[in-house]
């Protein structure tokens, strides 16, 4: 049974799998407070030992986390309230426990990427202390396994041999955390947001950490079938490499941009911008998650990426809510959700919120060259109300001598309606086909629908079809176009598109080699 | 008689007072004898700089203004050695602003 999640580092690995939410053995409590300080003191101690004999054989990033976890460690700030509780009568593990979990609270409710990943951190430095206490040495990481769990700790990555494989399969799990950062570096397969099974699944697994996904009891004609693939990354890792930093030339000498999709702002840390011709699509779902971000850490977000991309373009989407990713106090609920109030027509719906956005965009617009798309349109009118909106938004910043910029508007190729009638949508600045999306109302198959995944093909000749007409009427009419869904990605669909016209790809950053690679073999 | 400074500082660093620049800051702060505090606002709330609980607690992403204060023997050199860290981006080299 195959489990779809986000891809964190490129690779395959085929390996038992090693529960990663075992609960930790139970503490016995001490005799009195003093001596419930005293083994949580000595477990802090001890703790501390053994990441200061994990810094002496780690490199530089893995040195630098371990750096800070003694930091906190030897911390006062960080044992106080967990010391004072136990005075009052709490045992050390629960003291310790209830004051990092509030610690975490704290990190998780931050409205940046960067410190609620460090919660990820702080989990790992409670349970290191809470092992230590509870005396357990528990069960160690089988070497070649694939890992899985809720979510990672540094302290775990770092102890387990990957020398002879393995990987990383997680629930939740964030593609910006230190360990997904490690796992890159490393190259170590990992995938994450994999969601909850009714069973936790064991035996045998296969991990596609290229796509994004898990094959838990494989049959042997997966299993086939999965090592190929294994072994054709592998190769194809090995040759892509040199592509990597070179612009994109098929095999006939015709240049093709290839940008990067991101998800995160945090995304381009690890991305050289010498390698890639700039963001073809910047998703802002992100910035929604749990709550609605305010125009200042929008601004925040965007200006960061511009900044990183310099005089490369960024094209950012305005907020694609709705579908299947729900925003609470945004999205609404309703039985089809794919074929409902979702993309622009929610910001429409919503304006209050979709101003916010759209101030950010504005401001955020001077610090690089932004480009600001918008998501399911299906007619001219949605494309106008939007872009009017900019342009009262622009003349309110103006009014208030706020530094913007308007940026060219453009909209995304998602829904068959504006495939089928281009002509209507000339005025826009530019077209991005949304190729998931597209092929999934082409082909009345659900993205998120495993019994009609084979339906959901972009190379069915009437996807392609709709591709070829798009970028021939932007040829014609001088508007660039663009295709930004997984199949550019996709070595083997990459020649379809090509063939279909397409000069100008976006694709997810670890498949920016393999994609330069798979041009470069392309005749036209 | 005892010393008092205070001074003013932006976050250039990529993503702000984070993880490894906060072990710096703190490590630093604690070479004086000083007492040390830092605040993302004039009116605080403050902060001791010696603790990197409390500094990561500040959360203070690229483009705060930093505030920082110190009381005692020291005072001086304390504000302005943090100062010139901050402004050096706490010496970390572009590969390690990256990937942190």
């Amino acid at each position: 049974m195959r489990v779809e999640g986000i891809p964190a580092s490129p690779g395959y690995a085929e390996g038992p799998l090693f529960d990663l939410d075992q609960p930790p053995a139970s503490y016995k409590a001490k005799a009195s407070a003093e001596e419930e300080q005293a083994a949580l003191v000595s477990a802090i101690g001890k703790a501390v030992g053994r990441l200061a004999a994990l810094v002496e054989t780690a490199d530089g990033d893995a040195a630098g986390i371990l750096e800070f976890h003694i930091a906190m460690l030897e911390d006062d700030a960080l044992s106080g309230p967990a010391l004072a509780a136990i005075g009052s009568g709490q045992p050390a593990d629960a003291a310790w426990r209830a004051a990092l979990d509030n610690e975490i609270a704290g990190y998780e409710a931050s409205d940046q990427d960067y410190f609620r990943a460090r919660a990820a951190d702080l989990r790992d430095i409670r349970d290191q202390v809470l092992r230590a206490l509870s005396e357990d040495s528990e069960a160690a990481t089988p070497p070649g396994a694939i890992l899985y769990g809720d979510d990672i700790a540094p302290t775990r990555f770092l102890e387990t041999d990957w020398s002879i494989g393995g990987g990383i399969a997680l629930k939740r799990g964030s593609t910006a955390s230190h360990v997904a950062m490690l796992a890159r570096s490393r190259g170590v397969p990992m995938v994450v947001g994999l969601g909850d099974e009714a069973e936790t699944p064991t035996g045998a697994a296969l991990l596609d950490a290229e796509r994004g996904g898990i094959i838990f009891s494989p049959s042997p004609a997966e299993i086939e079938t999965f090592r190929r693939s294994a072994s054709t990354f592998a190769d194809r890792q090995g040759a892509a490499r040199t592509f990597l930093t070179e612009p994109a030339v098929t095999k006939a000498g015709t240049s093709v941009r290839v940008q990067v999709n991101i998800a995160y702002p945090s995304d381009v840390d690890g991305i050289e911008i010498e390698s890639c011709d700039g963001v073809g699509l910047m998703r802002t779902e992100f910035l929604f998650g749990k709550t609605l971000p305010d125009e200042e850490t929008q601004y925040r977000a965007y200006r960061k990426v511009l900044e990183w991309a310099g005089d490369k373009p960024v094209t950012i989407r305005t907020v694609d809510a709705g579908g299947d990713k729900p925003v609470p106090g945004f999205t609404v609920e309703e039985t089809n959700p794919f074929l409902g109030l979702r993309g622009i027509r929610l910001s429409l719906k919503r304006r209050d919120i979709f101003r916010v956005q759209i101030r950010a965009l504005l401001r955020a617009a001077i610090h690089g060259n932004l480009k600001v798309m918008f998501p399911m349109i299906a007619t001219p009118e949605e494309y106008s109300h939007a872009a009017a909106l900019f342009a009262e938004e622009q003349a309110a910043l103006a009014a208030q001598g706020v530094a913007h910029r308007l940026p060219p508007l453009g909209i995304m190729v998602e829904v068959p309606s504006v495939a089928l009638a281009p002509e209507d949508f000339a005025d826009v600045a530019f077209l991005s086909i949304g190729s998931n999306d597209l092929t999934q109302y082409v082909m009345a198959a659900a993205r998120d629908n495993a019994a009609v995944a084979h339906l959901n093909a972009v190379r069915n000749p009437a996807v392609l079809r709709l591709i070829a007409a798009i970028t021939a009427f932007g040829r014609e009419r001088d508007i660039p176009v663009s295709l930004c869904g997984d199949a550019g990605g996709d070595p083997a669909a990459i020649p379809a598109l090509l063939e279909a016209g397409l000069r100008d790809l976006s694709v997810a950053p670890a498949q920016l080699a393999m994609a330069k690679a798979a041009i470069a073999d392309i005749p036209v | 008689m005892s010393a008092s400074a205070e001074a003013t500082v932006l976050i250039t660093h990529a993503v702000g007072l984070h993880a490894r620049p906060s072990v710096k800051f703190t490590k630093l702060a604690k070479s004086f004898a000083a007492e040390v505090e830092v605040a993302v606002a004039a009116n605080g709330p403050w902060f001791d700089a010696k603790s990197i609980v409390k500094v990561m607690a500040a959360k203070a992403p690229k483009g705060t203004m930093l505030h920082i204060r110190a009381k005692g023997d020291g005072a001086t050199q304390a504000v302005k050695a943090l100062v010139d860290l901050v402004q050096r981006d706490f010496d970390e080299d572009a590969d390690h602003a990256r990937s942190a």
